[in-house]
C-alpha cells in the first residue's frame, strides 16, 4: 500500500459521474506517476472538466475511487486540497484586485507559513514572467496575462499535484512556448494533468495523453503508442519525374501494403508530389529508395516519412468511440420507440397533411 | 477558523477597494438624513408625545427594505456566476469560515451605515433648546435593536444568495424574506383571517414576532431578552442553512 502510494500520485477507478440521464463521466480508470505530465483530450463535452472537478473535490462523483497522494478525494477533502493547485476552465480571478494582491491572498489560504510566503509569490511571478505586471489590476489585464496570473496561483504552493483545464487557451505562440517550458520545468517534482485543444501543444510537452470521448477513455499511452493503435500506416512523401504507373509496379515488388495516395505534378515542372502510405509500422524508406535508385525510368527527388499528427490520431479516436455511441443511442432509442410506436397509421396521416398544406 | 480572517480581511479589502461601496453609503445617509429632517420638520409644526430619535428609529425598516439585499445579494452568487468559487473552494477553507467572512464583513460594513447615522442625534442635541431634557438612551438602545436585527437580515440576505447563482434572483428573495419577517411579523394577528376567533397561541405568537413592537420596546428602554433569542436563533438558523448549501452545491460533499 505504501509503495503505491509513493509512486502514484493520482489513483482513478471506475469513476462516474451523472447528471440525470447524462452520463457525463463513465467508468474511467488512470493513474498518474509522481512527476508525470498528463494531458487530457477529448472533444468538447468529452467529461474532462468533470473529471479535474472530480479530482479537486469540487464536485463529487456519482461512484467510484478517486485518490491524490493516497487521500481518497471523497474521504478526505481536507487533505487533497493541500496537495492540489488548480486552474479551472475559462480561469476566473477576481477583477478588482491587483496581480501581487490576489496571489498574496492565496498564499494564505493555501497556508504557505509566512516566513517563505513572499519568496513564493516572487517565484511564482518570475516563473510566470509577470514581474512587470504585478502591480496591474487583474481585471484590465489582457487575456494571456490572466491565463499566466491562473497558472501563476496553481504552481503558487508547489503542491504534488497540478490540474489545470485548458491553460494555454488564448495565448499567442511567444507565451505558448514560454508555458510550455514551465511545465517542462515541472515535470520530475510535480504531477501535472492538463487538458488542451492545441493537439502539437499536447503532444510536446506530456509525458502520456489520455483520450476521452462520451466520458470513457478511448485511448491512453505516449503520443507514439497512439499512433500505433490508431493509425496503423506510415506515409512516405517523395518527389519524382515519372510516370505513376512506373512507380506503382515499383512499389508492389517491395510489397504489396504500399500505395500511393496522391499523384500530383507541380506546376511548371517535370516532378511530381507522391504521397505514398505503407500499412504497419515498419519503415520502408531505405527499401523504396533503393528500388527506385535501380528504376531507370524514375527520378527521386526527395523522400522522407511522415508521421502522423496527433489531430488524425485524436480524430480517429474520436471517431471510433462516437460510432459505438452512436450506435447504442440508436439501439437504446429503437428500444424504447418498439412499445409506443403501436399505431404506425398516424405517422403517415401526418405527412399526408403536412403535404397538403405544402402544396397549397 | 484558521482562514477565516484571512477571508474577512480579503471581504472588507474587496468591499474599501469598489466604488459601489461609497455610493451606496452615500445613498444610505442621503436618505436617513432627509428622513431625519423630515421628521423634525414633523415636530416644528406640532408637537409630539415622544423625542424625534425614536420616531427615526421607528422608520428603520425603511432603509432595511433596500440596504440588506443591495448589501449581500453579490456575495455569493456573484463568485458563483463569475466562477471565483471554484478556485475558493479549492483552497483548504471550509464551508463554515466562507459563509461566515461573507456574514460578518456585511455586518460590519452595515454597523459601520448606521453609525454614521449617529451624528443625525450629536447635531440633534447640540442645536436642542436650552433646558430641554433629553434622554440618551432609548438611543443606545434603538441601535442595540439594530444590530441585533441586523444580524438576522443580513444572514436571510446570505441565505438568498447562497441559493442561486444569479445576483437579481438573491436580491428578490433576499427583500421578500425580509420583507415578509417584518411586514409578516408584525401583523401576524390580521393576516390570519380564516381563524375565527382569535385563539390565544396565536395572539401570543404575534407579540414575540412583532418587530415594530420590539424596536418600541428597545428604543423605550426595555432590552427584552425573548427578542434577542428570536433574532440571534432566527440568524444562526439562517446561517447554518447557507453552510448546508454551500457544502451541498460546491464542498463536494
Amino acid at each position: 500500500m505504501e509503495e503505491e502510494n509513493e509512486e502514484y500520485t493520482i489513483e482513478v477507478e471506475k469513476l462516474h459521474k451523472r447528471y440525470g440521464k447524462l452520463e457525463a463521466v463513465n467508468g474511467i480508470s488512470f493513474n498518474v506517476r509522481k512527476g508525470e505530465i498528463v494531458g487530457f483530450l477529448g472533444p468538447n463535452g468529452a467529461g474532462k472538466s468533470t473529471t479535474m472537478r472530480i479530482l479537486t473535490g469540487y464536485s463529487p462523483a456519482t461512484s467510484g475511487i478517486a485518490k491524490i497522494c493516497g487521500h481518497p478525494v471523497a474521504a478526505n477533502l481536507h487533505a487533497i486540497k493541500r496537495c492540489i493547485g488548480y486552474m479551472p476552465e475559462n480561469n476566473p480571478l477576481p477583477n478588482e484586485l491587483r496581480v501581487r494582491e490576489y496571489l498574496k491572498w492565496r498564499a494564505k489560504l493555501k497556508e504557505i507559513p509566512r516566513s517563505i510566503r513572499n519568496e513564493k509569490i516572487q517565484l511564482a511571478l518570475e516563473r510566470c514572467d509577470l514581474m512587470r505586471t504585478s502591480d496591474r489590476i487583474i481585471g484590465k489585464l489582457s487575456k494571456g496575462f490572466r491565463q499566466r496570473v491562473g497558472i501563476a496561483d496553481a504552481i503558487l504552493a508547489e503542491p504534488e499535484v497540478i490540474i489545470m483545464d485548458e491553460p494555454t487557451i488564448g495565448l499567442d505562440p511567444h507565451q505558448v512556448i514560454m508555458i510550455r517550458d514551465l511545465i517542462s520545468n515541472l515535470r520530475g517534482t510535480m504531477s501535472v494533468i492538463l487538458s488542451s485543444h492545441i493537439l502539437p501543444e499536447i503532444e510536446m510537452s506530456c509525458d502520456r495523453v489520455l483520450i476521452i470521448n462520451g466520458g470513457k477513455i478511448v485511448g491512453q499511452g505516449t503520443p507514439q503508442e497512439l499512433r500505433e493503435v490508431f493509425i496503423n500506416a506510415t506515409t512516405y512523401e517523395l518527389e519524382i519525374n515519372g510516370e505513376q504507373q512506373v512507380l506503382n509496379n515499383a512499389l508492389k515488388k517491395i510489397s504489396p501494403d504500399l500505395e500511393i495516395t496522391k499523384f500530383s505534378k507541380f506546376d511548371n515542372c517535370t516532378f511530381s508530389d507522391v504521397e505514398i502510405r505503407g500499412q504497419g509500422q515498419h519503415d520502408y524508406r531505405e527499401e523504396i529508395f533503393n528500388a527506385l535508385a535501380q528504376d531507370d525510368a524514375i527520378r527521386v527527388r526527395s523522400l522522407r516519412r511522415r508521421q502522423a499528427p496527433l489531430e488524425d490520431v485524436f480524430l480517429a479516436a474520436t471517431r471510433r468511440s462516437w460510432d459505438t455511441v452512436d450506435n447504442q443511442i440508436a439501439i437504446a432509442e429503437t428500444e424504447e420507440k418498439t412499445p409506443q410506436d403501436s399505431s404506425p397509421a398516424n405517422k403517415p396521416q401526418e405527412d399526408s397533411v403536412e403535404d397538403a398544406v405544402s402544396k397549397k | 477558523m484558521r482562514h477565516f480572517f484571512t477571508l474577512l480581511r480579503h471581504e472588507l479589502w474587496k468591499l474599501f477597494i469598489s466604488p459601489s461601496t461609497y455610493i451606496a453609503a452615500f445613498l444610505f445617509l442621503l436618505i436617513m438624513g432627509f428622513m431625519f429632517q423630515w421628521i423634525l420638520d414633523l415636530y416644528t409644526s406640532n408637537p409630539q408625545d415622544e423625542s424625534p430619535s425614536l420616531t427615526f428609529f421607528k422608520s428603520f425598516f425603511i432603509p432595511v427594505f433596500f440596504m440588506v439585499p443591495l448589501l449581500t445579494m453579490r456575495s455569493i452568487a456573484d463568485e458563483r456566476n463569475s466562477g471565483t468559487i471554484e478556485n475558493l473552494m479549492t483552497t483548504p477553507v471550509t464551508v463554515t469560515e466562507v459563509i461566515l467572512a461573507k456574514f460578518s464583513a456585511a455586518y460590519l460594513y452595515y454597523i459601520t451605515l448606521w453609525f454614521f447615522t449617529a451624528c443625525f442625534h450629536i447635531l440633534f442635541f447640540a442645536y436642542a433648546q436650552e433646558g430641554s431634557t433629553i434622554d440618551p438612551y432609548p438611543i443606545f438602545g434603538g441601535y442595540i435593536y439594530i444590530a441585533i436585527s441586523g444580524m438576522l437580515f443580513l444572514s436571510l440576505g446570505i441565505f438568498a444568495s447562497s441559493l442561486t447563482s444569479s445576483q437579481l434572483i438573491a436580491g428578490i428573495v433576499s427583500f421578500t424574506l425580509v420583507f415578509g419577517f417584518i411586514v409578516g411579523g408584525s401583523s401576524l394577528e390580521e393576516l390570519i383571517i380564516v381563524m375565527e376567533p382569535r385563539p390565544q397561541w396565536l395572539e401570543d405568537l404575534s407579540r414575540h414576532t412583532n418587530s415594530l413592537e420590539h424596536m418600541n420596546d428597545f428604543s423605550s428602554g426595555v432590552i427584552d431578552t425573548r427578542a434577542i433569542v428570536l433574532y440571534i436563533s432566527c440568524a444562526l438558523t439562517a446561517l447554518f442553512l447557507s453552510i448546508l448549501i454551500l457544502e451541498y452545491r460546491e464542498g463536494g460533499a
